[in-house]
């Protein structure tokens, strides 16, 4: 029997607010432990939650990119359970009434448009975290994470594989970081997901049982993870078993997924309306504001590139993943004379290949995009090779100096002169009498080995088209 | 000088007739010589009490004191006190040093008000009687066999016994009212939200206020208007302006209608109290008022649906309390696993009756009851409040009884919690719809205290205290003294 997977996701994104979503204290990442955590996140008698209006804009924001609806109410609503690292007994969250839903996103899978359902975004708070090891078998406990904004995303169950799920959680990822309502930090945890993952025969309409995956950190483990359980599910029901509904941890050591808790351990939550807050209220004004303020969605940015510069689709992906690369690229095309190709080359090959070995991020490039854009108009002029190009850049990379001081100050300029450029060929031809009569015996491939000689005696900078056609000429006669 | 109202003790300090000090020390005194017995102080601060009292008398030379500087005043044990325990009348919190000030402390402590220590009150606020308390029961001053009422009996106490001239306290089902009745004094629950929460140890959120237990409306006015108002720390206070409620007392009442509901004279209330709340009702009509029946249909639902609603919201609100970052940590609580830790922690920290109702608050919000118990108490509410609210469009007062009976002897109920709950069935509607109400003293009934409960549209609390300061001025029963007080 062939299967099918059926795959949701719940993607928990950290909020890029300065402070908590309840209190005022930090949400720098790192700090000293519990040097963060105020009366409010420690749950002290007595304290009250106020709610921080840049959580509730930033999660219209990504409803609005995600044609969700806005609801003009929401409510905030405590979902109670015990732990050492959940400081009043209660998460602050949303449950019946969340603040954006019924939306969806395009993603692309394959080079096909896959359209996945955002069933709603809620806002909560973060708890801390528990620290098992370091405390002589006892455990700490680290408060600076709670009450951290997040933002909830729930897709509809609309995935039929892991890669589309890989790239829905991509797709998110990126339109997260647009929109700069979260840095998107995975080691950090700033952005994790859930996974539900059931399967059934290929055709069928109904649903399966399924299973929970737990806090998948990495775009990678969530690929892996949905993988390694469809095919154990696949396994169970060909074996004549049942898939169990449960909640399983991806174990990305050895590879498998194991049960964590069965449904009937599932705990009671017993949500009910936070009185502490009062509902928020939206207005159209605010949403309209907001939705004017929009940046440029990915999948327009990326249409457009294709479009206006001429990239391929395969371009336009890379070029357009971040913000700041697809901002650097345009500011480079904007402050050259080059093809936007060969800018798109540049950005997508040496730049990128640079920052990675560096470990920095775009906008921490050593090279400027304005710089970058004249290094082009160098190579566009024929004033230096594509290969010299790669050692200017190294050389700006390294601090040496700008393009044009660089090209000057080691003679890097291409010979183009004929003048010039006859001498050399004519050395090269006296030098190698043997090659000279292999070529007019006819085997003519020696040509490569003659521009060789003149590209070496030139130190690289003899415009090779030149010295190409100039040596064919002589040897010729 | 301690038989002073509020108010006349302010003139007196700005006359100079004695300080701040003198005074302090005085009260200080009564409470050594009287709280022995009546158990109504959780914690007395004398030290910080003669600081605060210095301090005021300075300012009070200085020439900028406001109408509160040097009075002494004591704040219930809900309130967070920064340096000072806050009990909580709880074993839970016996430990528990609050590292801030509640709002409701912090402005009448910016108004130069002295507080002499934390009053007594039933655990968590659960209880109408005072008997919850991990302290022990406060005694009624009219009747040491008696109680005084609670949650605020401590509060309540203390005030009638002359010990402090008024006292803070909290109301979420008649926790100021019911006390007040029982021990002869004025207590005043204002509008939800009109007084921060910020500070107050949370009961029921949704229900909790902050008020004041003196000895009379003209005091509480005082009190209130250094209380209330909009603070950003507390999303549900309220962003109104604050009345001068103690300028506006003897403004004229033209044309009042009181609105009397019929049915909480029905079978239940006391015949003695019947008779004193009828007497005041007609001492208002000679004031000018007009009586007129009305009747509040669901109100015999109030007890049923605040006993769902109040414990779901304390049964998440008493989460907090664990024992892993501050309160009662069991001796045993480390040698056991995580729930062994929580069970030992809340087993042992927290009493019988705030057990009991964490239990009825978890069970009614657990999945598969809570649209039968909490939903459906939500819509309950719902309907009172709008009782009220079509009673209001006829009246502008709705008036009655406060309690069924007068003070109970201590221990009689404390085996029927059912009979206890009863206890608040005429308060707790306010509550439910938010609305603020006063309890006045109008009488006695077999020698002990009955008070007169006055109802107000949202945010009505100057019409309210105009009209109790009215039939203050036209009786003394909020003069009388218990026997041995003096």
């Amino acid at each position: 029997m062939q299967f099918e997977a059926v795959i949701g996701l719940e993607i928990h994104t950290q909020l890029a607010t300065e402070s908590k979503i309840f209190s005022g204290a930090a949400t720098r990442y790192g700090a000293e432990p519990n040097s963060q955590a105020c009366l409010v996140d420690l749950g002290y008698p007595g304290v009250l939650p106020v709610l921080n209006r840049e959580a509730v804009l930033m999660a219209i924001r990504f409803g609005l990119a995600t044609h969700c609806r806005i609801a003009e109410r929401s409510v905030f609503a405590r979902k109670n359970y015990f732990y050492p690292d959940l400081p009043k007994g209660y998460q602050i969250s949303q449950y019946e009434l969340p603040i954006v839903h019924g939306g969806y996103i395009d993603v692309i899978c394959d080079d096909e448009i896959k359209r996945i359902g955002i069933t709603r975004a809620h806002l909560e708070e973060d708890a801390g975290k528990s620290l098992h090891e370091d405390f002589q078998g006892m455990s700490g406990i680290d408060l600076n994470r709670a009450g951290t904004p997040l933002l909830e995303i729930v897709s509809e169950p609309d995935m039929r594989s892991a890669a589309e799920a890989g790239a829905y959680m991509r797709t998110i990822h990126t339109l997260v970081r647009y929109l700069g309502i979260s840095d998107g930090n995975m080691q950090e945890g700033s952005y994790r997901c859930d996974a539900n993952v059931s399967i059934r025969p290929r055709g069928a309409t109904e649903l399966g049982t399924r299973t929970e995956l737990k806090n998948l950190n990495s775009f990678r483990f969530v690929e892996k993870a949905i993988e390694i359980e469809i095919d154990r599910q696949i396994d169970i029901v060909e074996g004549g078993g049942k898939v169990v509904q449960e909640t399983r941890l991806y174990d990305a050591d050895r590879g498998e997924t194991r049960s964590m808790r069965g449904k009937e351990e599932a705990e009671d939550y017993r949500y009910f309306p936070d009185p502490d807050l009062l509902p928020v209220s939206i207005d159209s004004a605010l949403v309209e504001e907001l939705r004017a303020a929009l940046p440029e969605l990915p999948a327009d940015k990326r249409e457009r590139f294709m479009s206006e510069y001429g990239l391929s689709a395969y371009d336009a992906d890379i070029l357009t993943a971040s913000r700041p690369l697809a901002d650097y690229y345009e500011d480079c095309v904007g402050h050259t004379q080059a093809t936007a190709k060969l800018a798109a080359n540049w950005v997508i090959g040496d730049l990128t290949a640079a920052l990675n070995r560096a470990g920095l991020e775009i906008g921490e490039s050593r090279i400027g995009a304005s710089e970058l854009g004249t290094l082009l108009d160098r190579i566009e002029s024929g004033a230096i090779s594509g290969k010299i190009a790669k050692e200017v850049f190294e050389a700006v990379w390294s601090g040496e100096g700008g393009v044009d001081e660089i090209i000057e100050r080691r003679g890097l300029k291409q010979i183009s002169d004929s003048a010039s450029l006859e001498a050399l060929v004519d050395e090269v031809i006296a030098a190698n009498p043997a090659q000279v009569q292999q070529y007019r015996d006819g085997k003519t491939q020696v040509l490569g080995f003659f521009v060789g000689q003149v590209m070496k005696a030139s130190q690289g900078r003899a415009n090779p088209r030149q010295v190409n056609e100039i040596l064919r000429a002589k040897l010729g006669g | 000088m301690h038989d002073n109202t509020l108010a006349l003790t302010a003139r007196a300090l700005r006359a100079g007739d004695y300080s701040s000090l003198e005074l302090t020390k005085h009260c200080l005194e009564r409470i050594g010589r009287f709280d022995g017995t009546l158990n109504a102080f959780v914690s007395v601060t004398a030290e910080h009490a003669l600081e605060q009292a210095a301090e005021a008398d300075r300012r009070i030379a200085a020439g900028n004191a406001t109408p509160l500087t040097g009075i002494p005043i004591a704040h219930k044990d809900i309130f967070c006190t920064a340096g000072i325990r806050t009990s909580c009348g709880s074993r839970m919190l016996d430990n528990f040093i609050a590292p801030y000030d509640a709002t409701v402390v912090e402005r009448l402590g910016a108004a130069g008000a002295v507080m002499l220590g934390k009053t007594n009150m039933d655990e968590f606020a659960m209880g109408s009687s005072n008997e919850t308390s991990y302290y022990g029961a406060v005694l009624n001053p009219w009747d040491h066999d008696a109680v005084p009422g609670g949650s605020s009996g401590g509060s309540a106490a203390a005030v009638a016994a002359r010990l402090v001239p008024g006292a803070t306290g909290t109301d979420t089902g008649g926790s100021i009212r019911q006390p007040a009745a029982l021990s002869g004094i004025t207590g005043l629950k204002p509008t939800y939200g009109r007084v921060s929460r910020y500070g107050m140890i949370a009961f029921a959120s949704s229900l909790d206020q902050a008020g004041t237990l003196t000895q009379t409306a003209e005091d509480a006015a005082l009190l209130l208007e250094a209380m209330a108002g909009f603070d950003s720390r507390d999303s549900t206070s309220l962003d109104e302006p604050v009345p001068a409620y103690s300028k506006a007392l003897d403004e004229p009442w033209a044309d009042l209608t009181i609105g009397v509901p019929e049915n909480f004279f029905d079978e239940g209330l006391d015949a003695g109290n019947a008779a004193a709340v009828n007497e005041a009702l007609g001492e208002l009509e000679k004031l000018g008022a007009r009586r007129k029946s009305i009747r509040l249909d669901n109100v015999h639902l109030s007890v049923p649906a605040y006993y769902v609603v109040a414990p779901a919201e304390a049964s998440s609100n008493l989460s907090r309390f664990d024992g892993v970052r501050y309160g009662y940590r069991s001796p045993e609580a480390m040698g056991d696993d995580l729930n062994g830790f929580y069970r030992r922690n809340r087993g042992e920290g927290f009493g019988a009756e705030v057990r009991r109702r964490i239990l009825i608050g978890a069970w009614v919000l657990s999945t598969g009851y809570y649209d039968a118990y909490y939903l459906k108490a939500q819509k309950v509410r719902q309907l009172i409040s709008n009782d009220f609210a079509k009673a209001f469009e006829a009246v502008d007062i709705v008036a009655g009884p406060t309690t069924p009976t007068p003070a109970f002897g201590l221990g009689q109920k404390t085996g029927d919690p059912v009979q206890m709950y009863l206890n608040d069935i005429y308060t707790i509607g306010a509550n439910l719809a938010g609305l603020p109400a006063m309890s006045v003293p109008c009488g006695f009934s077999g020698g002990l205290p009955v008070g007169l409960q006055l109802i107000g549209p949202h945010l009505s609390e100057a019409r309210l205290l105009r009209t109790a300061h009215r039939f203050q001025q036209a009786s003394d029963w909020h003069a009388r003294v218990p026997a041995g007080y003096g």
